[in-house]
């Protein structure tokens, strides 16, 4: 077997184990801390699929993190208030049921992620990068300055919602939801890397003429992909504000983009796995160092600056080698 | 009268005060190779933009298969079945030979939105591949990075995958440059049978591989054609032995 895939399974054991043992233990903070990984990889799963495989260096996935956060919000803040979110000229009432606001939430983050891929693809490079940072800073300043869902101040959710026949706030619980999910969308993302839109697209990062030469859009895949992204960050997004029972437009910052760009970084660009490496490393970083000193960050730095410099297959790159070609 | 398969009509395209393309009319007939010949900055990479669709020309039109394809993109104009290969190979570097091709194949499919299936289980896009590869005598080294090819090897890539898409005409831009001996000679063989599959317009530098093949030749001088003719009527031209053929 190739030593990516021993490291991937390796890493899917850990993140299975830790919280296990967590449990057993009795340390629901350990518990807290991998479901942050599971979900965090999640966003950066998104993010890799526009920039790993498309190429798509967006700083703005922010955007879909935090619409994904406020879809799960609004609906279950006016479930807990028993107030409809509007009556005219249909009626449509808020909920608490998790598979219900995941969808919601990937179907809006689509959404904004098809209307800001429709305008800022036809951009490339610095431009793109900028493009996407403003469109997330627009996000970012709408729900500061939307007093209905609690502006600055963000807005809590008393009782995290319900998932059919768990209890959700059994930290195990929702760990093992987030992790399923995980897994669910790295299959996904797998199957999606060898199709042969995978195929397009990748072509398209490496060589856009070529792919066009042969007849085939690059702006329509690009487009298709970038939504797929937004989706992916988008359900992140709303587990993200389910694990904390709140959300503010913190999750709109562009530092929350930047995060999510270092979560896939710091595992390896264009690796399946690259994404949960990089989660984990940091959330483990952040446990490490953080209580060593606030000013953390700095090491953080010193760290993703290595890995651009000396590796550039990030944390999977130093353990597992160099990239193969797929089969 | 032999059927025009692509046409342009008073193409112009300048840059600044320079006129890159000055009034080329040209066609390209069932069957032949057209051989496009002309010193270093005479306009002959301009036209081959225009005509494969990644500039817009200032005036003038380009005709395909009896339609205006003046307005259509490298897409669309690539969907109607216009096959172009590179002066530099434009190719996936870190795909495999394969996959090169079958990115082609999938292009001539026209359905690239399998979010699921592995491309490598299409088998009719594989089978697609694999015959174009044959054809160009790849198909041993499929399963290398296109990185490590040597340069021979990716021209005859790039002839590989604009093979896949069957196209109507072929644009050859310097297929022959920097190949050896033998591989020009085998090169020459491959394009000599190729014209009765499709016409190929052929920008060439080689000038015994364009004597070889080519039925017609234009001669593209300072952005102007100076002469259209059979091998011999250019070759004895003085024009073109002044401005071009004298120099070398």
């Amino acid at each position: 077997m190739r030593r990516e895939a021993l490291f991937n399974i390796a890493l899917s054991a850990l993140l299975l184990g830790v919280p296990l043992w967590a449990w057993i233990a009795d340390e629901p903070y350990i518990i807290t801390l991998a479901t942050r990984v599971a979900i965090f990889a999640l966003a950066g799963v998104g993010l890799n699929l526009a920039l790993g495989l498309g190429g798509l260096v967006s700083l703005g996935h922010a955007a879909f993190f935090g619409i994904g956060g406020y879809a799960m919000g609004i609906l279950a803040s006016h479930a807990q208030s028993y107030s409809p979110i509007m009556e005219v000229p249909f009626l449509i009432q808020g909920t608490k049921s998790m598979p219900l606001i995941w969808l919601v939430a990937m179907l809006s983050s689509a959404f904004a992620a098809f209307m800001i891929g429709l305008l800022s693809l036809r951009t490339t490079g610095v431009y793109f990068i900028m493009v996407t940072l403003a469109f997330g800073q627009m996000f970012y300043y709408f729900a500061i300055s939307w007093p209905a869902y609690g502006g600055e101040d963000g807005l809590s959710i008393y009782v995290r919602n319900g998932f059919p026949g768990l209890n959700t706030l059994d930290p195990i619980q929702f760990f093992a939801i987030c992790y399923v999910l995980l897994g669910l969308v790295l299959f996904f993302s797998a199957r999606l890397a060898r199709s042969s839109f995978g195929l397009a697209l990748s072509g398209a990062r490496q060589n856009a003429e070529r792919v066009q030469t042969v007849g085939i859009d690059t702006f329509r895949l690009r487009l298709v992909a970038f939504t797929l992204s937004g989706a992916i960050t988008g359900l992140a997004g709303a587990l993200f504000a389910d694990l904390n029972r709140f959300v503010s437009p913190t999750m709109f910052t562009w530092q929350t983009s930047g995060e999510i760009m270092i979560f896939v970084i710091l595992g390896g660009v264009s690796r399946l796995y690259g994404p949960v490496a990089g989660a984990a490393l940091f959330i483990l970083l952040e446990y490490v160092l953080g209580g060593l000193s606030e000013f953390w960050h700095i090491y953080l730095g010193v760290l993703l600056l290595l890995v651009v410099l000396f590796a550039r297959g990030g944390l999977i790159g130093v353990l597992a080698g160099r990239e193969v070609a797929h089969d | 009268m032999t059927e025009v398969v692509l046409q342009t009509l008073n193409l112009c395209k300048s840059f600044g005060a320079l006129a890159a393309n000055d009034n080329i009319t040209l066609e390209l007939r069932k069957g032949e190779i057209h051989a496009l010949i002309g010193p270093n900055g005479a306009g002959k990479s301009t036209l081959i933009k225009q005509i494969a669709g990644g500039l817009r020309p200032d005036s003038g039109c380009v005709r395909f298969l009896g339609e205006d394809v003046t307005t259509l993109g490298t897409v669309s104009r690539a969907r109607r079945g216009l096959g172009r290969t590179f002066q530099i190979s434009a190719l996936a570097m870190d795909f495999t030979v394969l996959q090169n091709v079958m990115l082609g194949a999938l292009g001539a499919r026209g359905n690239v939105y399998h979010f699921f299936k592995p491309v490598l289980k299409e088998t009719k896009l594989q089978a697609v591949a694999m015959n174009a590869l044959e054809r160009v005598g790849l198909a041993r080294v499929s399963a290398r990075r296109t990185a490590e090819l040597s340069h021979g090897q990716r021209r005859q890539l790039e002839v590989a995958v604009a093979l896949t898409l069957k196209p109507k005409v072929f644009l050859m831009d310097e297929p022959m440059a920097g190949l050896g001996v033998d591989g020009s000679k085998n090169l020459i063989h491959f394009l000599d049978e190729l014209r009765a599959e499709a016409p190929i317009l052929l920008v060439e530098h080689d000038m015994d591989a364009v004597f070889a093949l080519a039925d017609r030749i234009s001669v593209l001088v300072y952005g102007k054609i100076i002469v259209t003719g059979s091998v011999d009527e250019v070759r004895n031209n003085v024009e073109v032995r002044r401005a071009y053929l004298g120099q070398r």
